[in-house]
This record gives C-alpha cells, sequence and structure tokens, in this order.
C-alpha cells in the first residue's frame, strides 16, 4: 500500500512538472495538442492525488502505524472519525490536502473557463502546475506522507485539541480557501503572460475567487468557534500569527472582490486588480508558510520542520514573478477612464480598498516584526493584542462605516441634495441608537458604543437599499411586493448578495462589540458548597465527578447556576486527561441565553488536590451573532454565487462568438 | 503484488489521458494554437465597451428611480451615457 500511495504521488509530481515544461512550450510557441495534452495532466494529476490521498485515509482508518505519519497522530484508542481527521492534523498530511485541493481547482477550473480563452488557458495550465509541482516536490522528496518504518505497539495519538468535531470541517473550509486563491492568480497571470488584459480572465474566475473567499470566511468564523468551544480561554480570537495568516488574504480577496466591480463597470483600476490578486495569493502561501515552517509558536502550528527555506524560496519566487510581470505589461493595463467624483460609488469602493489592505499590510507587520527582530538581534519583539486592536479600531470602524455609505452612494457622482436624501434615515436611526446606547450606559466602552452606532447606520441602509429598489421594480408595474422583491435580487445577485453579506459582518461587528468590551470576567477559588457571582448570576459548586470516556478520562466539576431565585440549570466544566498522548485539556462548559444571545462560559482553571475548584466565568453579551453571522454570511454568498441566467446569456453573446471565431 | 498492479495502471492511464490529444489527431493538419486577431481582440473590445455603457445606463436609470441621483443630476449625465452607449453599439455593428 505505501508504495502505491508513493508511485501516485510520483506520478503526481511527473504530470505537473509536465503541465508546466509541456505547457509553457505550447503556450509559447502556440501548439495546440501539446497544450491540450498538459491540460489533460492537470486532471490526471488530480486522479493520481486522489489515489495517493485514499492510500493515506486506508492507513489512517486501520491504525496501519507502520506508516510513520498514522504512528505520529494517532493511537488504537483514537474514535475512527478523528483518525480520519489526523489527514490534516499533522504536517506531511495537510500539504497532501494542499495538493489534493489544487489540483482539484485546477482540473475544474480549466475544464469549465472556456471564456477565458484558449490563448490565456494555454499560460493558465503551467502557472497552476508550478504551484502543484511545488507541493508535490515536498511530498515526494521532503516530507512524505507515506513514509514507513517499523510498526510501534501503538501511536502518539493526536493532539486533543484537535479531537473536535470541528477539525472535520474547519481546516478543508480553510484549505478551500486558501488553495482557490490561486485560481484567479493563475488567471491574471495566464491573462498577462498571454497579453490578453481585457476582462475574460476576470468573467472566467468570479465565481472561483467568490467560492475560495466565502470558503476562506466560513472556515476562520469555524476556527473562531472551535477556539470558542475547544480551547478554553474564553475567547474565539487571540491575533494568534497563525489565525491572522487566514485573516489577511481573505481581507485582500475581499478589496479584491470590490475593486474588481469597479473595473467591470468602469474599466478602472487593472493594474491595482492584479496586484490584489497577486497579493492575496501570496499572503495565501505565506499563511501556509506560517503554520508548515515550525517558524512561530502556535496552537495551529506544527513542529520544527524542514519545509520552512523551500517554502519562504517559492514565495520569493512567485512574488518576484509576479510582479515582474505586472510591470512588463503595464502598458497594456491602462485605463481610458478616470475616476469623476470623490463622492461617488467608485470613490467608496476605493476607500474600502485602502482600508482593507491598509489593515491586511498592519497585520502583516504585527505577524512578520518578532520574526525579523529575531533574525537581526536574536530576541523576538513581541507584538500584541493592543498593537492589533489598535489598527482594528483605526481601519476596522472606517470600513464598518463605508459599509452603509457605499449603497447609498451613486455611481460617477452625488450632489450633496441626493445625498442629503438617501442619508436621512440611516443617519437619524443611527443618532437614535447612539442616544439609546448612551442613556442605558453602554458609554463604558466608546468603541462599543461607536461600533453599535455605525453597525445600525449600516443595517438602515441596507434595509433602504432593498426597500427602495423593491419600490423602485414595483413601480414598474406587473409585480406585487413579493415579485419585485425577488426580481430586485434576482436581477442582480451579486449586489444583493453582498449586501446580505454586509449584514453578516454588522452582525459580526456587534457580537465582538458586545463579547469584548462589555463581557463580565470573574474569577475566584471555590470549595464544594462555595458559591461566587458574575452578571447577576449565582454559581454554586458542588463537587467533582469523573468518569472514563474512551481514550481520557474526564474529570468534572459540577455547578449550579442560579439567576435570583431560579435555578438555570447544573453545568460541567472540567479537565480531560489524554492517556496515549499524555496531555490534559481544558473543557469548558457554556450556558448559552438565546434570548438575549449571550453566553456564561465556565472554566475550571485549575483542579485542585483538596477538592477545590479554580473557577474562571465570563458573562459574554451578544457573542451568538458572531455564529449567526456565519449563517447569514453563507446566505449571501450563495445568493452571490448562484448563476444568473440573463448574465450568462449576455457573457455568452460577448464571449462565445469569440471562441467560435477564434 | 496487487498495489504495484494498480499503481501501473494509475500511472498508464494517467499517460493515456495525457497522450489523448495526440492519439486522438495524429496527423493534424493544424496544430496552431489559434489566437484571436487583431480585428477579434478589437470586437472583444468593444463589445465590452458596449456592455460597460449599458450597464452605467441601467445603472443610472435605477438610482435616479431610488432617489440616490437627483433630477437635475440625471438630466445632466443620461444624455453623455446614451450617447457613449449608442456609439458603442454601433462600434460593435
Amino acid at each position: 500500500m505505501p508504495d502505491l500511495g508513493r508511485a501516485a504521488l510520483v506520478t503526481s509530481f511527473l504530470l505537473l512538472v509536465y503541465a508546466v515544461v509541456g505547457g509553457s512550450y505550447a503556450a509559447w510557441r502556440g501548439r495546440r495538442r501539446l497544450a491540450e495534452s498538459a491540460q489533460n495532466a492537470l486532471v490526471a494529476a488530480f486522479g493520481a492525488t486522489v489515489v495517493a490521498a485514499i492510500v493515506l485515509l486506508a492507513a489512517l482508518a486501520r491504525h496501519d502505524f507502520s506508516f510513520r505519519y498514522v504512528a505520529e497522530h494517532t493511537s488504537r484508542e483514537l474514535p475512527l472519525g478523528y483518525s480520519l481527521t489526523a489527514f490534516w492534523g499533522g504536517q506531511e498530511g495537510s500539504l497532501l490536502l494542499w495538493l489534493l485541493v489544487l489540483c482539484g481547482y485546477s482540473a475544474a477550473a480549466v475544464l469549465t473557463a472556456r471564456r477565458a480563452g484558449r490563448e490565456v488557458i494555454a499560460w493558465v495550465v503551467p502557472t497552476l502546475g508550478l504551484v502543484g509541482t511545488f507541493f508535490a516536490l515536498l511530498l515526494v522528496f521532503v516530507a512524505s506522507p507515506l513514509a514507513t518504518q517499523v510498526a510501534p505497539a501503538d501511536g502518539a495519538g493526536l493532539n486533543p485539541s484537535l479531537q473536535n468535531p470541528y477539525m472535520a470541517v474547519h481546516p478543508p473550509l480553510l484549505y478551500l480557501g486558501y488553495v482557490g486563491l490561486t485560481v484567479p492568480f493563475a488567471f491574471a497571470m495566464g491573462a498577462l503572460l498571454a497579453r490578453r488584459t481585457d476582462e475574460r480572465w476576470i468573467v472566467a474566475t468570479r465565481r472561483w475567487t467568490l467560492a475560495a473567499w466565502a470558503f476562506l470566511g466560513v472556515g476562520q468564523l469555524l476556527g473562531a468557534h472551535w477556539a470558542y468551544v475547544e480551547i478554553g480561554w474564553g475567547g474565539y480570537y487571540a491575533w494568534d500569527p497563525v489565525e491572522n495568516a487566514a485573516l489577511m488574504p481573505w481581507l485582500a480577496a475581499t478589496a479584491f472582490l470590490h475593486s474588481v466591480m469597479i473595473q467591470e463597470k468602469r474599466g478602472m483600476l487593472k493594474v491595482w486588480n492584479v496586484l490584489l490578486v497577486v497579493l492575496a495569493f501570496c499572503l495565501s502561501l505565506f499563511g501556509t508558510f506560517l503554520t508548515r515552517s515550525g517558524i512561530i509558536q502556535s496552537i495551529h502550528s506544527f513542529t520544527q520542520s524542514s519545509i520552512g527555506p523551500w517554502f519562504l524560496g517559492f514565495i520569493c519566487v512567485i512574488t518576484a514573478g509576479a510582479l515582474t510581470l505586472v510591470f512588463l505589461r503595464l502598458p497594456l493595463l491602462r485605463s481610458k477612464t478616470r475616476l469623476e467624483s470623490l463622492v461617488s460609488r467608485e470613490a467608496t469602493f476605493l476607500y474600502n480598498n485602502l482600508l482593507l489592505v491598509a489593515l491586511a499590510l498592519t497585520i502583516l507587520w504585527g505577524v512578520v516584526y518578532p520574526l525579523l527582530s529575531e533574525a537581526v538581534t536574536g530576541t523576538a519583539a513581541t507584538v500584541s493584542k493592543p498593537y492589533y486592536n489598535f489598527f482594528l479600531h483605526s481601519f476596522g470602524l472606517p470600513l464598518l462605516l463605508l459599509m452603509g455609505i457605499g449603497p447609498l452612494v451613486a455611481w460617477r457622482r452625488a450632489s450633496l441634495r441626493a445625498l442629503g436624501r438617501t442619508f436621512l434615515w440611516p443617519l437619524a436611526a443611527a443618532v437614535v441608537a447612539g442616544a439609546v446606547l448612551l442613556a442605558a450606559g453602554a458609554g463604558s466602552s466608546r468603541i462599543g458604543v461607536i461600533a453599535y452606532t455605525f453597525s445600525v447606520f449600516v443595517l438602515a441602509s441596507i434595509v433602504l437599499e432593498f426597500a427602495r429598489g423593491t419600490s423602485a421594480r414595483r413601480a414598474l408595474g406587473g409585480v406585487g411586493w413579493g415579485g419585485a422583491f425577488s426580481s430586485l435580487v434576482a436581477r442582480n445577485r451579486r449586489r444583493y448578495g453582498g449586501y446580505i453579506v454586509h449584514a453578516a459582518v454588522v452582525l459580526l461587528a456587534i457580537g465582538v462589540a458586545g463579547s469584548s468590551a462589555y463581557q463580565t470576567v470573574r474569577e475566584k477559588r471555590l470549595h464544594p458548597g462555595n458559591s461566587m457571582t458574575v452578571a447577576g448570576n449565582r454559581l454554586v459548586f458542588r463537587g467533582f465527578e469523573s468518569r472514563l470516556e474512551g481514550n481520557h478520562r474526564a474529570i468534572r466539576a459540577l455547578v449550579d447556576v442560579y439567576r435570583g431565585s431560579d435555578y438555570l440549570g447544573r453545568y460541567r466544566p472540567g479537565k480531560n486527561q489524554y492517556f496515549a498522548e499524555d496531555q490534559i485539556s481544558n473543557e469548558v462548559s457554556i450556558r448559552h441565553d438565546l434570548l438575549t444571545g449571550g453566553d456564561l462560559f465556565l472554566i475550571a482553571d485549575q483542579v485542585n488536590a483538596d477538592g477545590s475548584v479554580d473557577l474562571k466565568a465570563l458573562q459574554k453579551p451578544l457573542v451568538n451573532l458572531l455564529w449567526l453571522a456565519g449563517f447569514v454570511f453563507v446566505g449571501g454568498a450563495l445568493i452571490a454565487l448562484w448563476p444568473d441566467a440573463r448574465e450568462e446569456r449576455r457573457l455568452a453573446e460577448r464571449y462565445e462568438g469569440a471562441a467560435v471565431r477564434a | 503484488m496487487s498495489a504495484a498492479l494498480v499503481g501501473a495502471l494509475v500511472a498508464l492511464s494517467c499517460v493515456v489521458v495525457v497522450a489523448v490529444p495526440f492519439l486522438r489527431d495524429p496527423d493534424a493538419q493544424d496544430d496552431r494554437l489559434l489566437r484571436p486577431g487583431e480585428a477579434e481582440q478589437r470586437r472583444l473590445a468593444l463589445a465590452e465597451e458596449r456592455d460597460r455603457a449599458l450597464a452605467a445606463l441601467q445603472e443610472l436609470e435605477f438610482d435616479h428611480r431610488t432617489g440616490k441621483v437627483s433630477d437635475d443630476d440625471y438630466r445632466e449625465v443620461v444624455g453623455v451615457l446614451r450617447r457613449r452607449a449608442a456609439e458603442a453599439l454601433r462600434a460593435v455593428g
């Protein structure tokens, strides 16, 4: 079996090398059959990688410890589900997942993207092949998940933090996002190499980019929920370098999704859009480098390894190559049109882009600075939460406000009178909300009040956009309110799907502000019968219970929760002691209040030998809006992704004629 | 043994998939990767310009109906956009 997997990986590597060499020659010399053959090599590489992945999955399922990777990441007692998710629980397996997803994306993208034009696809194939070759090279020569050894009696087990149902979906979704950003990058490079700087590459990759961005967004939110319920520190985002590594490409991709609309509508920002695609892809590679190289200490990162220099070299080559290409093609990327007014929809998109990129780059600096300082001075400087919070507030709050302003401003230019009319209701709603919040005592956090006030402004502008749009469509006659509403959304799915995504971001902002700016934290050592109070809840510690659960022993503190004289239930924060892994994990207990959206979050910080517990209790208002935001985000992304028959016909008329004539 | 056989089959299948374009058309009369000529590239650019102009006109109408564009602004801009759309339509032919 390991030989089969290794042979499949070598086959995949050779096919990808062929896609690069053969594909480049075919594109350069204009050889049709060789170009098609190189394209087929990408499809075949996907098949070969699937075989390698099946071999590893089978070894994980059978606990075949003759595979070194299986022995290092599973144990006999590890449940089957977690044994399978150990596929991406370690470095070599996650590299194989990268390659698998990349080959899948590559095959699907080149087979379905007819509109990009053959001459562009011919260059897209070697670009995708180049990225694939790098990962296949690592898997074949540097970090094989299929390396074998003399089988030990038992494996080392899986990190307890990774023994969580979220592990089944969080990493694969992140990978679908990270790797998916390769597609727009490859098409942008393909278009530049083929000297085709029209919109075809954008049209061909529109859905791929949106899907990758959505996967990355949902993956991060699932990661935040995993951290919240599993890591046991009471938060969901810690500005950990690896968390930041996923956030940075997402911010760059968000900027691209907005600025590309300006190129489509006005023919502007061609250079900027290509640069954003390069930035998003390089940041996704950098994120993978951070996780895989072991260069940083993080719960997400794997142990020190030899692949760091390989990654760094590859990132440098890709970045230098892409920037050189953009520079060489600058004459082809010049826009004929210019911004007409600084008060227009496209101008708000531009401001949004500047803020998003500034936020991404300041986060990047926060991640890179400790590494650079360690390399130069030998001591790693610490960039902590206040740094990130400062920039989140400085750039994030204006971004939030712009989400409300943008939809209210017309394309090209807007007069003061029109602005006054469209801003009236959202502004009034925001002012009233701000006043109510201050009267209700929310002024203890200035940032919190600003975030809530801006959120109300954005929500009001979104509601107004739907209401005015529906009304305008209804005025055209022939349909009722329902018909007008659905026709409005169906005729411009990207715009209205985007507004729903904006609503999700607002929910996220409200949840973050509520659960961080207004949270209450209490800590106390409790002996059985002792109690403590947090945000009006009385917590009474009753003692411990202990039981054996599969591969671990669970120790739980029994905490009865009361509000006034009402008994709200028994909660069980505690610890799990994992035998094979020889590790102890925190197991939190959470009381969700669906009516208020808040949580009572209990952590048994220390289980003491004298029968007492060091209990930490956090009251986190509105935190559940974060998770609700995830569902709204998915809904908005699906609407934006859903095919639009009218648009498809228009593009077919525009481009497929060209394919026939070509 | 069976694993080696499966491995060989996988490799062979991949080679066949890669060779398909040459197997299907061994004596190709024309093996050129066709690139659109100057005229076709110009037509595409004009078609994109036409769609952009029509979309701009639609946006303006919609923004006017939803109150984002005042009557004065609408009157000032609509003529320019209509002329541009008409020119783009004429250019595409």
